[in-house]
């Protein structure tokens, strides 16, 4: 078995080969409230808290007061805001000192109801030397109406601790037509508070009928390290503004930002992000790169990078590429049998590849089936 | 006798310019053609026409493969009955790796002739007796299709495609181009472990060289847009000597 936190490869020798055989402790959240958690009892051997965050608050109300809203202050935005003032469930994930976790924790998030928003509330911290590898899934079914999911997602890393967290979002874009669909507008913002802590933001983005997403690292202990890992989709009517935010604080500090974008139909696709060095920063170091690749002639994709740094030593680098997918790659893979769709999504899948191998495998290969299906008719 | 190939009067123009004029073509099954002629003559338009690529439009004539109208059909559904294009410049695809593009195009194929797919180890098994008859090492079927493949690999590969999917008409667009007569030599004998009783080759190129290796049944000179002259091997020496101005004037 794959130990975890190490990337999935997905060459030839795994093709077909050995998937799932990973443990996953899940829980689910419906319509903001939780239904059920797995594997508690073995979590609880480990020292691993995991629960609702509605548990938590009457089960460990000390954590709980000391960490929510560190990370995103109630108001740090009109939409942090709501979610602060309304959140009814979400996950809760406690790592003690020194436990790698034994394995990866999964949230699955569904909104089921009618006219119903989503405002779940997630806190992660993972204290001195703790690991944790978690994953959050989305999806809602078909309605005709806008809904609104307005998510707050806090993680904390203290000294030499590193969390991962991965995304598959795949909320109801709309119709062919543009109308219904989820309106994504989450707040999700890590801090390195400790040492040589990590904290790595991974996602793989192709729901909703409008994203407003930007995880974030507050890179403030000395040696930290963020990174950001975006496969962004859009496809009909959706328009996906998504990004990251690494604030640079203390020395040394590092981060890396790899965001893939695909447009294709009439959508519009947006990578926007910031990183800033703070006068003390000394050494801070990034690497950014942003791909986009169109499908058709009637999308967009805008990179709209800002770099800010306040300290002279500061050495960021950025670079962008937008191609077209090209008639010759289709015709290629056409003439060798592949059907026309098949052929852009295996273009596609191997422009994300850098990105789908920081997945789970077993997520991996969900993501791969996912990036197909958003994808269908977006040629013809 | 249905051929493998007639191609009748086939008209094909990109835009308003008419580039082929009544191209007319029969290859039976177990032959080897080769096709030579200058630039511009249509050769190239020919194999696309075949293969089914965009862009081109059929104004008057047909293709018909084992009596069937190819037109009529998408490019993968031609691929699945047989039809293998070697491109002149083989395009590479970034992220994919080389056996998964081999087995997605395989499985495709078969899928569509309502065949099994390949089981995985079946398939690795396959692909590397075939590789190694090739010399094509293992560590290139891990890389990007055709990422950083030298001039001679991508030809490799693209046999290796041919010898994997078994196709019943080989269409060799100018395979020499770009290689050394090393290269050269080892793509030919790729291309000559294939030829059969059951299958057919169209050797496109501009030089004799090729047909050194790849020796031909049957020898075709086109010029602007026709076949102007068929014969046996001993024509494309001929050409060597006298170049292709004779038919040029002769077409004109």
């Amino acid at each position: 078995m794959r130990k975890q936190g190490e990337p999935s490869t997905l060459d030839d020798d795994a093709i077909g080969g050995e998937y799932g055989s990973g443990r996953v402790a899940v829980d689910a959240v419906f319509d903001s409230v939780s239904v059920a958690t797995t594997f508690k009892e073995e979590l609880k051997k480990a020292g691993v808290i995991f629960m609702p965050i509605s548990e938590a608050i009457r089960e460990h109300p000390d954590l709980v007061q000391k960490y929510l809203g560190t990370v995103v202050p109630t108001s740090d935005n009109y939409f942090a805001t709501l979610n602060s003032a309304v959140f009814s469930d979400g996950s809760f994930v406690y790592v003690p000192p020194g436990v790698r976790c034994p394995m990866e924790l999964s949230t699955y998030f569904r909104i089921n109801e009618r006219n119903t928003g989503q405002f779940e509330r997630t806190l992660i911290i993972a204290d001195k030397g703790a690991y944790v590898s978690y994953l959050e899934g989305c999806t809602a079914p078909q309605r005709d109406e806008n809904q609104l999911h307005a998510a707050v997602v806090e993680l904390v890393t203290h000294d030499d601790a590193e969390i991962k967290y991965s995304t598959v979002q795949n909320w109801y874009p709309g119709n062919a037509e543009g109308k219904g669909g989820i309106y994504n507008f989450v707040t999700k913002r890590g801090d390195c508070r400790g040492k040589n802590s990590k904290i790595s933001w991974t996602q793989v983005e192709t729901g909703s009928a409008i994203t407003w997403k930007y995880p974030s690292c507050i890179l403030r202990g000395d040696n930290s390290r963020g990174e950001f890992y975006s496969i962004a989709i859009s496809n009909g009517y959706q328009q996906v503004d998504s990004g990251t935010k690494m604030i640079h604080l203390g020395k040394n500090t590092t981060s890396r930002i790899i965001s893939k974008g695909i447009a294709a139909g009439v959508s519009q696709n947006t990578y926007r992000g910031l990183v800033t060095a703070h006068r003390k920063a000394t050494g801070a170091r990034n690497f950014t790169a942003c791909d986009s690749l169109l499908i058709g002639d009637k999308c967009g994709a805008h990179t709209v990078p800002y770099i800010e740094a306040k300290n002279s030593s500061a050495l960021f680098e950025h670079e962008a590429t937008t191609s077209k997918i090209s008639e010759d790659m289709l015709f290629y893979c056409v003439q060798r049998g592949l059907s026309q769709e098949e052929a852009v999504a295996l273009v596609v899948n191997g422009f994300v590849k850098d990105v789908l191998q920081q997945l789970p495998m077993e997520f991996a290969v969900e993501a791969q089936k996912l990036i197909s299906i958003s994808l269908e008719g977006s040629v013809g | 006798m249905t051929a493998l190939l007639e191609v009748k009067g086939l008209k094909v123009q990109v835009e308003d310019n008419e580039i082929l004029h009544g191209l007319d073509l029969t290859v039976n099954a177990g032959e080897v053609h080769a096709i030579m002629g200058p630039n511009g003559s249509g050769k190239s338009t020919l194999s696309h026409v075949i293969a089914g690529k965009p862009g081109y439009e059929v104004t008057g004539g047909e293709i018909l493969f084992k009596g069937e109208d190819l037109l009529e059909m998408d490019p993968d559904e031609r691929a699945a009955k047989g039809v293998f294009l070697a491109f002149q410049y083989p395009v590479e695809i970034p992220g994919v790796a080389t056996m998964t593009f081999l087995r997605t195009a395989l499985n495709a194929q078969r899928k569509a002739r309502g065949e099994s797919e390949y089981s995985t180890p079946d398939f690795l098994k396959k692909v590397r007796e075939v590789a190694a008859s090739l010399n094509i090492p293992q560590d290139m079927l891990k890389r990007g299709v055709n990422v950083g493949f030298s001039g001679g690999e991508k030809k490799r590969n693209e046999v290796l495609q041919m010898a994997l999917f078994q196709p019943s008409l080989c269409i060799l667009d100018e395979m020499d181009s770009g290689l050394d007569i090393d290269a050269l030599r080892v793509a030919a004998d790729g291309v000559n472990a294939l030829r059969s009783k059951d299958r057919a080759m169209v050797v496109i190129t501009h030089y004799q060289r090729l047909l050194n290796y790849i020796v031909p049944d049957v020898v075709h000179v086109m010029s602007k847009g026709r076949v102007v002259k068929s014969g046996g091997k001993e024509l494309a020496l001929e050409l060597e000597k006298s170049g292709y101005a004779q038919f040029e004037n002769k077409a004109a």
